[in-house]
């Protein structure tokens, strides 16, 4: 008797909670952010689903600009293949050449040149602050504001205009030889750095004011999707997004070696907060330490052959080599398995935003449609290098 | 001016009337498109675009967007409520016409002086509510609806602020009538001393803010410019519209951007009065260049804005009209209501 007196009450309070908590069913919607968005950065395609305007669920679907980078580079010799990986990141594509000449140069026990390395770094490092100073600029019309962008890319120009004048390509560089690089310096680059490298300071000055001390642009982007340490890690977020969240942890320092950083006095920057804002703040510090690094590299730069000695046909003897480097959007890295051919065997392409858009799904849900806007700037993908 | 408006009877009249009314929209429009849009946003921006064709200055752009204008293509989206998708762009237009019928531009050259001149011109802006949200339900587009809806909500929330801000002139005006509030602002005196009349910008500071801020957010330009979110929404309740129905909803928004700008400039800066003009003929004469000359300075302000600042969140739209600029109106009215009653 007792024991149904308490099934009958149990089920007697669930009724109630069912009728007390009746809410009328408003139906979601579904909406198609994408494939052609100009929030979206090229052709990544959003399928939010909406409850007003809170977003139950989102589900990233990519593939739209897929080339076939990896299965291409098979058929391709080491030296054509820099013109395929340009093309991956297409903001910093010097960066990602970089770490695949490195990968075929520890394969054949080559080491280019002291000069060819400064040159290189140089490179990577403008490429870094020209992308970052296109997101800078960027961010701010994700957040409504027409002006920062046009500020961001006016002085962008200044730094594409250094990487032509040094390798004849504003994008797509294509630069780097096996052993070293194609070409020196041109007469009076070094000083023209220099002076650029104030631009840079001026721009991140004013964007910093322009941008990231408005009140308005604080409101929209603090503790707003936020990425804890473990969720990001776990998901495989890295570069500047996952130093937001307070992750003390750059290749350029903590990873094996390249290029001359070792030899570099520089800070990693970290945002304990990990919300888009501090996604923002991070990269703006980076940008800052990028253009003292470069200062720092043309005082030191030594003087010297740009080549090392390589045979006038290229093979890579046997063997598999795993290179990462830090790119301006994260962890990028080639597993490079070469069968003693004067072309790969095969090359895998780990892109850092595609892994930092795999949480997508996690951070996206329950916040509003404008934030999903904010989040997506701030993550700061590029759509080449998701796809590839 | 008087005699000649007698003498030639009231069917000319009327047809000048409209005429004029008819052209001051897209006038109103090119003007601070022209000047503001294209070539402030330009400086301010470091754009070159706008800064080229033509020659001297990029006179030519703005030549040159009205032709691209024109012969676009008029797309009309296939689900679409064909009929209203249509009438939607004029009744936004509409609703700015309606505006300038009370906007006096002298002591003679005003279409019709309302006693209820204020709300008449609040009342009627707000109309254009109406167009956006069928724009936005008839284009048959997620993000149009998604746009209006915004709009909506929003110009709803603005209208209270608005309003609270233009009491507080009323009340020191003693009438609602615009023609009545610039002679008001004409022959007033700050404690005593008449050299430029009594503008009520002085008086009514904090009125002036709110309702520079709250026009802003009628006007739906940013930092209120939810609606037409171009990083989010695209374009709003406007994404579907092409050529020369998007040129209608382009002019709707400048064309009212400067009614705003005229209203502000009636209510606070005095209007078209020239302190110690009592002559109507120079009046007449001299108004509508100096109503220009407050209405610039009023859509600079509004421009300068729009161009610098960040776009809020719908939450937090609300949250600024309801928590802070309705609660401050309302501390207006009071105090200015107690100031006219202690003087």
């Amino acid at each position: 008797m007792s024991v149904d007196f308490a099934v009958d009450r149990q089920a007697w309070r669930h009724l109630a909670d069912a009728q007390v908590n009746v809410e009328l069913d408003t139906g979601d919607m579904i909406l198609n952010l994408g494939p052609q968005h100009p929030a979206t950065h090229g052709t990544l395609r959003l399928v939010v689903r909406l409850d007003g305007e809170r977003v139950v669920s989102a589900d990233p679907v990519i593939g739209y600009m897929h080339r076939g980078y990896e299965k291409l580079t098979e058929f391709r010799t080491y030296p054509q293949v820099t013109t395929l990986i340009n093309r991956i990141d297409w903001l910093s594509s010097f960066a990602n050449e970089v770490p695949f000449m490195h990968g075929a140069e520890l394969l054949m026990g080559i080491e280019a040149p002291p000069r060819a390395q400064y040159i290189r770094n140089i490179l990577t490092e403008l490429s870094r602050i020209a992308t970052f100073l296109l997101f800078l600029g960027e961010m701010g019309l994700q957040v409504g504001a027409l002006t920062p962008p046009f500020y961001g890319f006016r002085d962008r120009e200044h730094v594409l205009n250094l990487i032509e004048a040094a390798t004849g390509g504003r994008f797509h560089p294509n630069f780097n030889r096996i052993g070293g690089l194609k070409d020196d310096l041109p007469w009076g680059w070094v000083n023209e750095c220099r002076n650029t490298m104030k631009v840079v300071f001026d721009a991140c000055n004013t964007l910093e004011e322009l941008v990231a001390e408005n009140e308005i642009f604080q409101g929209r982007t603090r503790s707003i999707g936020i990425i804890p340490q473990e969720v990001g890690a776990g998901y495989g977020v890295s570069g500047s997004n996952l130093r937001a969240s307070g992750v003390d942890w750059d290749l350029r320092r903590d990873g094996k070696p390249y290029l001359v950083y070792p030899d570099l006095d520089f800070k990693v920057w970290t945002h304990p907060d990990g919300d888009s804002y501090s996604r923002y703040w991070v990269r703006l510090q980076e940008t800052r330490e990028a253009a003292r690094m470069v200062v720092q590299m043309l005082d030191r730069i030594p003087s010297g052959p740009i080549m090392a000695k390589v045979p006038r046909i290229i093979k890579v003897p046997e063997g598999e080599v795993w290179v990462e480097t830090e790119n301006p959007l994260g962890q990028m890295a080639y597993y490079v398995i070469s069968k003693g051919a004067t072309g790969p065997f095969r090359v895998k392409i780990r892109s850092a935003s595609f892994s930092n858009v795999s949480i997508l799904p996690w951070l996206l849900r329950g916040v509003y449609v404008p934030d999903v806007i904010t989040i997506l700037g701030s993550l700061y993908f590029i759509l080449g290098d998701i796809d590839r | 001016m008087i005699e000649l408006a007698v003498n030639v009877g009231w069917g000319t009249i009327l047809a000048i009337k409209t005429i004029v009314v008819l052209a001051i929209i897209p006038l109103g429009a090119i003007i601070l498109g022209y000047v503001f849009l294209l070539k402030m946003m330009a400086h301010m921006q470091s754009r070159l675009g706008p800064m080229d064709p033509g020659g001297f200055h990029g006179w030519f752009q703005l030549i040159g967007d009205g032709i691209k204008f024109i012969q676009k293509e008029d797309v009309m989206p296939a689900k679409s409520d064909r009929r209203i998708f249509a009438i939607a762009p004029a009744v936004v237009v509409i609703s700015t016409f309606l505006v300038f019928l009370v906007l006096p531009t002298g002591p003679d050259l005003v279409v019709s002086d309302l006693d209820v001149g204020v709300f008449y011109a609040l009342a009627v802006s707000s109309l254009s509510v109406v167009g956006v949200l069928m724009a936005g339900w008839a284009s048959a587009n997620k993000f149009a609806l998604l746009g209006a809806l915004r709009a909506a909500a929003q110009l709803i929330a603005y209208e209270l602020p608005l309003l609270l801000a233009v009491v507080g002139v009323v009340v020191m005006a003693g009438t609602m009538s615009l023609q009545g509030i610039v002679e008001q602002q004409q022959n007033g005196a700050i404690f005593g001393w008449d050299g430029i009349g009594n503008p009520f910008v002085f008086a009514q500071i904090i009125g002036c803010v709110l309702f520079l801020v709250a026009a802003q957010a009628e006007l739906t330009q940013t930092p209120f410019d939810m609606p037409v979110a171009e990083s989010e929404l695209v374009a709003g309740y406007m994404v579907e519209y092409t050529g020369f129905r998007f040129l209608f909803f382009f002019i709707g928004e400048f064309g009212t951007a400067f009614a705003f700008a005229g209203l502000a400039a009636t209510l606070f800066l005095g209007g078209w009065a020239i302190p110690h003009v009592t002559d109507p003929g120079w009046s007449n004469v001299l108004g509508p260049i100096v109503l220009l000359t407050k209405v610039m300075l009023v859509a600079f302000l509004m421009f300068w804005v729009r161009f610098t600042y960040p776009r809020l969140r719908e939450d937090q739209l609300q949250a600024v009209a309801w928590k802070f600029l309705i609660p401050i109106g309302l501390a207006n009215i009071l105090i200015t209501g107690a100031l006219k009653v202690a003087f």
